[in-house]
């Protein structure tokens, strides 16, 4: 083990002597600091003066969410019920005024506690193009039967259990699900609601898949066999948008609710508000370039003036020569790359708010899983450098070969690539570990574009990391195998 | 100067990685062009057939780059530069034999990659008008960063760290203009950015959405590789070898 220290010693020593590594290191940290904090983006809010800050209803499990729906509703004391038959959905896009229903326009039945935006609700509804679906609390959602209307819906309350169920004919009832709602006062709001969520489109830029055409839409939902008669108010809940399209009418018990906005978490990107922390570090493909060259030269720097030969007499057992330089290498790496993005990540959401831009707060285990994340995937990176450098031994091939198979695949997809074959790329290359900058949470109930340039990844951050370890543990192995059986 | 450009002729003919860069780049561009068109479904990419034909050159671009730095980094690399400005003690004419020696391979090599892209792009054909403006900006494009690399490996000198500083160039202006959400910033970046720039001159339909128009924006990139040159010139005049 001692043989081991030695060796580390020995690499370290030699690392923190190469000036231009040194400097390199230096370099790196600076563009992702420097790129981070460079206030590129600007929002309107809280530019507008006082009441034009950006602030999203918060929602029982403490997450942002989106709040904005037609709601046509009386008290309900106690345990009870509400029955109705959702007739008809019809839709349209309200900038372009093209008929067109959103795939999660929804219309149905909700069980709220009060109309405060962000308060606990259960709800079953039918949805444009996902069939009949229970959701509540925002983030959860349990699928009923698919296919569209009219579909008969009933809600019903029994102590803090409300669930949902569907119907063909009002007769023969199907349970959709159940909801245990453990925060729901006595009195409770109950009735029909409408929303219909941002609509966005891909399209295509010079410059990749970057540009999205988004728009409002809108929902005209048309209920009728109401159970309860009296009683009912409307309350349109969300902002000017939903407050100007939004309301009912009423003829006998067919009731038109017209609705926009949606009853959703909160995201990022084309159809939500503002971004996440992801986007702070979007200069880590800079120190990624520097530091995988870095980590392969460390290798090739000793074949190029036969240094290694001398290397090798000192410390003859070669796995621990590899051993001992990767150690090094993804040490200096991963303690350059943590306090990047740590600052970044500290002080880019602090410039982007300041620039007017909503950023999507993120938990403390999330943001210490970016920032680590972050200092792993360089530290990774390197290595597989390290490990390209030593299977190649010539620097320019190493390098090539090394910035080609981690670096080339994110700038790819991220300026040229169509969305397809962006996600593609982002789970079979090492450029899938960029999957831990990923703060945002996709939800499949949220039409949006998902898409790596707003901050989400195809693969989970662990299987990202996965990925671009198993790459780089296939490269060490063969590094040390190669290294063992040649002649310096 | 038939002196300075034979020498390097031999000299880039004689390392056994030059055939196989060239025959990269040919095999990258045009292979990785034919999966982004593979790979485009219909509604996804709608725009410009032309432009994911050639998506290849960001693979072709690297190749070009690297066989530019290797041809001045590779002599710092193993000493040979010395002897190199013993034999031929003119520099700037060094650097200019080079310079012609590298589009005289680049240059065939794009004309292969190119018109073999849009081909298995399953793309339009060649003889349309600006199909053709893009086909042969696109070989122009490939020698331009060549020389932009070339001048960037005579300043850096280490290969390795030259393809770092490539590519970083390269790609720092899209990548930064992605994450900026002011238009008029993002379209800034795209005009004066050497790749972002160079690469306006694929674009076959919806011109005026450019950032930058065909031509012009390859005069960029021939400004950034004419800089990159005149700065390479002074510092191998100026340095010790």
């Amino acid at each position: 083990m001692n043989g081991f220290w030695i060796a580390v010693r020995a690499e370290w020593t030699k690392f923190r002597t190469v000036r231009g590594w040194v400097v390199a290191t230096a370099v790196a940290a600076v563009a992702m600091v420097g790129l981070g904090l460079v206030p590129g983006m600007t929002g309107s809010c809280g530019k507008r003066g006082p009441g034009s800050e950006c602030a999203l209803p918060v929602g029982p499990g403490g997450e942002d969410v989106t709040d904005a729906f037609t709601f046509v509703h009386r008290p309900l004391t106690g345990d009870g019920s509400v029955t109705a038959r959702v007739a008809s959905l019809s839709g349209e896009l309200e900038a372009s005024g093209r008929a067109a229903l959103a795939e999660w326009a929804k219309a149905g039945l909700i069980v709220k506690d009060g109309t405060r935006p962000g308060s606990s609700y259960a709800a079953v509804m039918l949805t444009g193009a996902h069939g009949v679906r229970m959701q509540y609390d925002f983030t959860h959602d349990e699928a009923g039967s698919t296919g569209g209307g009219p579909r008969w819906l009933r809600l019903t309350r029994a102590g803090d259990t409300i669930t949902g169920a569907e119907s063909v004919d009002g007769a023969r009832w199907t349970d959709v699900g159940t909801a245990r709602l453990d925060d729901l006062p006595s009195t409770v709001e109950i009735g029909l609601f409408a929303a219909s969520p941002q609509y966005a489109e891909v399209a295509d830029t010079p410059f990749g898949t970057t540009g999205v055409a988004t728009e409002p839409s809108r929902l005209t939902a048309t209920f009728d066999n109401v159970s309860q008669a009296d009683g009912w108010t409307d309350t349109v809940l969300g902002g000017p948008e939903a407050k100007r399209f939004g309301g009912y009418e009423r003829d006998g018990d067919r009731f038109t609710l017209r609705g926009t906005g949606d009853i959703a978490p909160a995201v990022a990107g084309a159809t939500g508000l503002g971004t996440t922390i992801t986007q702070t570090l979007v200069g880590t493909f800079a120190a990624l370039i520097v530091m995988v060259v870095v980590g392969t030269l460390t290798a090739t720097g000793e074949y190029r003036r036969g240094l290694i030969r001398t290397t090798l007499a000192a410390t003859p057992r070669r796995g621990r020569l590899l051993a001992a330089k990767a150690l090094v290498v993804a040490a200096v790496t991963f303690v350059t790359g943590v306090v990047a993005a740590a600052v970044v990540v500290t002080f880019g959401q602090r410039v982007l708010r300041s620039s007017g831009v909503y950023v999507h707060a993120a938990s403390t285990t999330t943001e210490l899983r970016v920032i680590a994340g972050t200092g792993a995937l360089l530290a990774l990176a390197a290595v597989f450098g390290l490990a390209l450098g030593t299977l190649l031994r010539r620097g320019t091939t190493a390098v090539t070969a090394a910035v080609a198979t981690t670096v080339l695949p994110y700038l790819l997809v991220m300026s040229a690539l169509p969305a397809g074959a962006g996600r593609w790329v982002l789970r079979v290359t090492p450029a899938a570990a960029f999957a831990l900058q990923q703060s945002a949470n996709q939800y499949d109930q949220v039409a949006n574009l998902y898409l790596p340039v707003e901050g989400y990844f195809p693969l989970a951050p662990w299987a990202g990391f996965g990925v671009l370890a198993a790459y780089t543990a296939v490269a060490l192995a063969a590094a040390a195998y190669l290294l063992r059986r040649r002649d310096a | 100067m038939s002196r300075y450009a034979r020498a390097e002729w031999s000299k880039l003919w004689t390392v056994s990685g030059t055939a196989w860069l060239l025959l990269a780049t040919v095999a990258g561009t045009a292979g990785l062009g034919a999966l982004a068109a593979a790979a485009c479904s219909p509604g996804e990419c709608s725009g410009d057939a032309t432009r994911t034909s050639l998506t290849g050159l960001h693979i072709g671009q690297c190749v070009v780059a690297i066989l530019a730095v290797l041809t001045i980094g590779g002599e710092y690399a193993t000493g040979i530069m010395r002897v190199t400005l013993a034999a031929l003690p003119h520099r700037p004419a060094v650097l200019a034999a080079k310079a012609a020696v590298l589009a005289a391979v680049v240059l065939p090599a794009a004309a292969a990659a190119v018109p073999a892209s849009l081909l298995a792009g399953d793309g339009p054909s060649m003889t349309d008008g600006p199909v053709l403006r893009a086909a042969v900006g696109s070989m122009l494009y490939l020698l331009l960063v060549a020389l932009l690399a070339l001048g960037v490996a005579t300043v850096v000198r280490n290969p390795a760290a030259a393809i770092g500083c490539v590519l970083g160039l390269l790609y720092l202006f899209p990548v930064v203009a992605t994450s900026m959400s002011d238009e008029t910033w993002q379209r800034r970046l795209e005009r004066v950015g050497p790749m972002t720039a160079g690469q306006s001159i694929q674009a076959t339909t919806d011109l005026a959405n450019l950032p930058i128009g065909p031509w012009p924006g390859l005069g960029v990139l021939a400004l950034w590789a004419g800089g990159a040159l005149l700065v390479g010139a002074l510092t191998l005049r100026a340095r010790d070898a």
